[in-house]
């Protein structure tokens, strides 16, 4: 059931041939342009990359399908499937880890209803964890987008989660 | 030693350094890795494999050698040997290293050499006992054991894979296909097709190049499962049995089976590169359908009988029908498929014991205008240069060739010629796939290759672009041709091709300021009534540029068979003897009379079609076919099938009972390529090896032994000790075949022609003198097809092949793997006339010409233009040759394969 819902929003949401092409007209990408750019700008502008623009880009730039599809599986940045609004990366390190890291992942997974990688049923949050932040002064860490939310425990990080609900609400 | 080796001595490009405490010299740039090999030392190595002509990834680290005075280790396969360095490949510490990197790879790959496919012939249990690696020293996690077979043939398990990157390097590079890549990363890195494509939509031709190079178990071929481990297959290496490109294959064999073909890194012209027909297509050799002993038909039905009764029976019949009708009442086709040694004796045989010239072969339904146009123009009609010249060529003019289908091992190389940066340009009424790597893509109307090849030249002479000297010094016939084309601006053959002038001004810029441009052509130029137009407008083309006797130039035909030139150069044609000397030229046909120790006709034979059309007219009586199946091959099929029923006589000799032979009075089962010696003549004139690997089914024997058999029994002694000394006999009688001796064949192929014993062979013809003295240009008018689209029949219908299946599916179509690739034919139809006429895509349809109707499903594709549509004629079930129009070239008597016109609707 919870995946034909969230098949029902990819499909809904999936940009058309038309939106592709428009974009990709925008980006001028042919042959001269640089493939990890390219991938940028169309997820930023679709949340992801959808199948039918990985295989337009890739006639376009003349790079076979299966390496554009090499580059897009081995970079983390990258999404073949539509994602949340907000994506949530947890820190999952070892000094946040010590300061109750675990705890607020916990706290996260139980409050969203998802395991690692997977995004809420209002397509609303995508659960991440990663291995560093690169911030650990701050720890434990969540990071909803690019905005870094530091010192948290589970329930100044419900909190914040509750805050990114009200905005969009 | 090293005082031999002093600096004076040495060729300034070339450096001397010291491997292992032995000096070696090699030219400067040279690996360390090539330059150990050439003192042979085999330094262990696993993602680099130099007989693949692939550049180095030095991502195993297991070549990583000692260079005296660097600071660390360096890998040898990338590491470039420069003077004076000293360098170790066998150290206690490197030995260390090398025993580290096979421990981590085996610490993730199942230990089931047991049972691997590969255990023999792999190269990590080939280091682990070189290394003395027993269990793996870091037990961790393991990959689950997935393997992935998403095709009839290929398998991948990852758990094996050691992700050294060949298959993709080879996949990339040198099919250019680019199928498979490294996908995801770390631990979950893996080589794949796009995800979620399946392998048939992946742009993946099947090939199986990547098993070759697989140092591992991890990409296989599931249908040489549990059928033998390398030391228990034989191998032998012979030449590829269907098209014309004469790829050297290494049969694998266990009890007198094939159990799979592979290619040998850096042998034969392809260098041990296949494709999928030559790789997947050798299940008819040992089917169940093979013929094995003799047939006679007996109250309307073919009955077995021994080889003394059919043989009887058939020298009977033709003694008492030459008798009464006279010789010229008997015909006989001869066979692209089979041997030099074997077409020979049939024309003998037809020419010497019968006593007729109606000997001809398939060659007549591909590039019978090739050799009537390039004979006339250059005096040689065979392909002027070599497959390996197209990596000296500065642009490549693709016309009436679809060659990654039909020639897919010189597709390749096109296609590798276009990645390096060489201008393709492309003519074809289709889109194809070398049109994705076109520069320019001429997409003329059908039958108008006169009148665009006219229009190029046109723009070549108005903007003065020709080589003036070449035409000065070595043509003949310059102003008549220049005043017939004239008249072809690129506007008035814009409007008679379709393709637009800028597009024609544009090619023949490219073409003409290359200063090497090769032309490759196929049955698109050919199969018109106008081929030897056609042939003759591409020959003026390369002659006006002088892009003739030079590297990377030429007129290249490629030829459909394995030995179709072969079988020409046998005189397997009704007017030429071997090596195209004329019957009618009294003074070759005295020479084969006292070889021969007979009278030979003077005239002219029949051509194929002609010997149809005289079979039903009553004039030909018997007809023997060997290996040849003009049911499906020749045009206009239901008036093949009344002539051949009305013959007294038709003796089909073939490894199968094909549409032909189920016709015939006498069927005499022949051996395959694989049972025999003798040798194949491929489509740049080289002549080849072909080696005998199994044993024939049953009863059957080879061509020419049958033949002489059947000679004896009509009182006439042909007898040879082997297809040796039928060479030697072609040799002596053939002046471009007279070097050409086995024992010279066992050190390498020769290319023809090959005057002498020491005579290296001739890779380019016409260098500095044109076999006919001076190049001759010809005046050539556009003439349109015989039969044109009209209200009746509104398309104009082409037929051809694809890369699955070859020629009449006898060979192709016994194959699992080719089987299970394409299994039923389809006609290719434009959406907008789709559209129009409610016909979806994979809808059956009917197709009708004013000579007959067939039902086959439609694929509704922008591959063909409008008004146009596409049938292989490989089918059966869905003749394509149903259709087409026995029309014949007045010169070369081709049929127009190409142009005919048909109507289409839906059934429902």
């Amino acid at each position: 059931m919870a995946e034909t819902i969230a098949a029902q929003q990819a499909a809904a949401q999936a940009p058309s041939e038309a939106d592709i092409e428009a974009l990709l007209d925008e980006l001028n990408v042919s042959s001269e342009s640089n493939l990890i750019s390219v991938l940028q700008d169309v997820q930023a502008r679709f949340g992801y990359l959808p199948a039918p623009a990985l295989e337009e880009i890739s006639r376009r730039t003349k790079i076979r399908l299966s390496r554009v599809y090499g580059v897009v599986s081995f970079y983390a940045q990258f999404y073949t499937e539509p994602h949340g609004r907000h994506m949530i990366r947890c820190c999952r390190g070892t000094a946040c880890y010590v300061r109750g890291g675990q705890r607020v992942i916990d706290a996260v997974k139980a409050e969203l209803g998802v395991e690692e990688e997977q995004t809420t049923q209002d397509m609303m949050f995508t659960l991440q964890t990663v291995a560093c932040l690169g911030a650990c002064a701050l720890g434990p860490l969540m990071v909803v987008d690019s905005t870094y939310h530091g010192n948290m425990d589970p329930r100044k990080a419900l909190r914040v989660l509750q805050m990114y609900q009200e905005d969009s609400g | 030693m090293q005082s031999e080796m002093t600096t004076d001595r040495i060729m300034a490009d070339e450096v001397s350094l010291s491997i292992d405490d032995t000096e070696v010299t090699v030219p400067a740039g040279t690996t360390v890795f090539l330059a150990a090999e050439r003192v042979g030392i085999d330094i262990p190595h696993l993602c680099y494999e130099p007989d693949l002509g692939l550049p180095p990834s030095s991502s195993c680290r297991l070549c990583l050698v000692e260079v005296e005075g660097a600071r660390t280790l360096v890998p040898s396969c990338s590491y470039a040997a420069s003077a004076g360095i000293v360098v170790r490949t066998d150290t206690d510490e490197i030995r260390e290293i090398r025993r580290m990197v096979i421990e981590l790879l085996l610490s993730n790959h199942p230990h089931d050499c047991l049972t691997c496919e590969k255990s023999g012939d792999c190269d990590l249990q080939k280091y682990a006992y070189e290394l003395g690696v027993k269990a793996p020293e870091y037990a961790g996690e393991l990959i689950p054991p997935q393997p992935v077979q998403d095709g009839p043939a290929i398998s991948y398990d990852r758990t094996k894979c050691i992700l050294c990157g060949r298959c993709v390097e080879v996949c990339h590079n040198v099919e250019v296909t680019g199928a498979i890549d490294f996908q995801e990363r770390g631990f979950d890195t893996h080589i794949g097709l796009p995800p979620g494509l399946p392998r048939d939509q992946s742009g993946c031709t099947e090939c199986g190049n990547c098993i070759d190079v697989c140092p591992t178990g991890a990409l296989s071929f599931v249908g040489a499962e549990g059928k033998g481990r390398t030391w228990e297959l034989g191998r032998v290496a012979t030449i590829c049995p269907y098209c014309g490109v004469g790829c050297t294959i290494v049969l694998n064999t266990r009890d007198n089976r094939v159990v799979k073909v592979t290619g040998q890194p850096g042998l034969g012209i392809n260098h041990g590169w296949l494709c999928v027909k030559g790789r997947f297509g050798f299940d008819f050799i040992n089917h169940e359908g093979r013929l094995t002993g003799p047939l006679i038909r007996r109250d309307g039905e073919l009955v077995p009988a021994s080889w003394d009764e059919a043989l009887d029976f058939v020298a009977e019949h033709l003694t008492q029908i030459k008798q009464e009708f006279g010789p010229d009442s008997i015909a006989a086709l001869a066979s692209a498929k089979c041997t030099n040694e074997e077409n020979y004796i049939m024309q003998k045989f037809m020419r010497a014991v019968i006593g007729t010239n109606n000997v001809d072969h398939c060659a007549r339904l591909c590039h019978a205008s090739t050799v009537a146009g390039l004979a006339q123009a250059f005096g040689s009609g065979a392909m002027t240069n070599s497959i390996e010249d197209l990596d000296q060529a500065t642009t490549i003019f693709v016309i009436g060739s679809n060659t990654t289908e039909c020639h897919p091992i010189i597709g390749a190389a096109i296609k590798r010629a276009a990645q390096r940066g060489v201008p393709l340009i492309v003519a074809d009424p289709r889109t194809i796939e070398l049109t994705e790597y076109a520069a320019v893509h001429l997409r003329q109307r059908h039958g108008t290759d006169v009148a665009l090849v006219n229009g190029l030249m046109n723009v070549i002479l108005s903007e003065g672009l020709e080589d003036e000297q070449f035409i000065a010094e070595r043509t003949e016939g310059f102003a008549e041709f220049r005043a017939s084309v004239e008249p072809y601006t690129p506007e008035l053959a814009e409007r008679i091709t379709g393709v637009a002038a800028e597009d024609i001004i544009r090619a023949a810029r490219l073409y003409a300021q290359a200063p090497a441009a090769a032309i490759i052509y196929s049955m698109g130029i050919t199969q018109h009534t106008t081929g030897t137009d056609n042939v003759l407008s591409l020959a003026n083309l390369a002659l006006l540029t002088g892009n003739l006797g030079k590297r990377g130039a030429g007129v290249n035909p490629l030829r459909g068979q394995n030995n179709v030139q072969g079988a020409c150069d046998m005189g397997g044609l009704p007017n030429v003897f071997p090596g195209y000397q004329k019957v009618d030229d009294d003074e070759a046909r005295a020479k084969f009379e006292v070889v021969w120790g007979s009278s030979l006709p003077a005239s002219s034979g029949l051509t194929v079609v002609e010997m149809i059309n005289a079979a039903a007219k009553g004039a030909v009586k018997a007809l023997y076919v060997m290996g040849e199946n003009p049911m499906l091959s020749d045009p206009h099929q239901s008036h093949v099938e009344e002539a051949l029923k009305k013959l007294g006589l038709l003796i089909v000799q073939d490894i199968f009972l094909t549409e032909t032979a189920q016709l015939a009075d006498v069927v005499l089962p022949a051996t395959s390529f694989a049972e025999k010696e003798g040798t194949f003549t491929n489509t740049e004139r080289r002549v080849q090896r072909v080696r005998k690997a199994l044993e024939p089914p049953g009863e059957a024997r080879g061509d020419w032994q049958i033949i002489c058999e059947l000679a004896r029994r009509m009182g006439s002694e042909m007898s040879y000790s082997g297809a040796a000394a039928i060479q030697d006999e072609i040799a002596f009688l053939t002046p471009s075949y007279k070097g050409i001796t086995y024992d010279r064949l066992e050190q390498g192929s020769l290319q023809w022609p090959c005057p002498d014993r020491d005579h290296p062979g001739t890779p380019i013809l016409h260098v500095g003198r044109f076999t006919r003295g001076l190049g001759k240009f010809h005046a050539v008018e556009f003439i349109p097809a015989q039969e044109l689209p009209d209200d009746d029949y509104p398309f104009a219908l082409s037929t051809g092949r694809i890369l699955q299946h070859f020629h009449t599916g006898t060979m192709s179509r016994r194959s699992e793997v080719l089987g299970a690739l394409v299994s039923v034919g389809v006609i290719e139809i434009n959406p907008q006339d789709a559209e129009r006429l409610g016909i979806a895509d994979g809808q059956p349809v009917r197709v009708s010409s004013r000579r007959g109707e067939i039902e086959i499903n439609a694929v509704v594709t922008d591959r063909v233009t409008p008004g146009t549509l596409f049938l292989a004629f490989h089918y059966r079930e869905a003749p394509a040759n149903r259709l087409t129009i026995a029309a014949l070239d007045p010169v070369a008597k081709i049929p127009e394969f190409k142009v005919c016109a048909v109507k289409i609707e839906p059934v429902w």
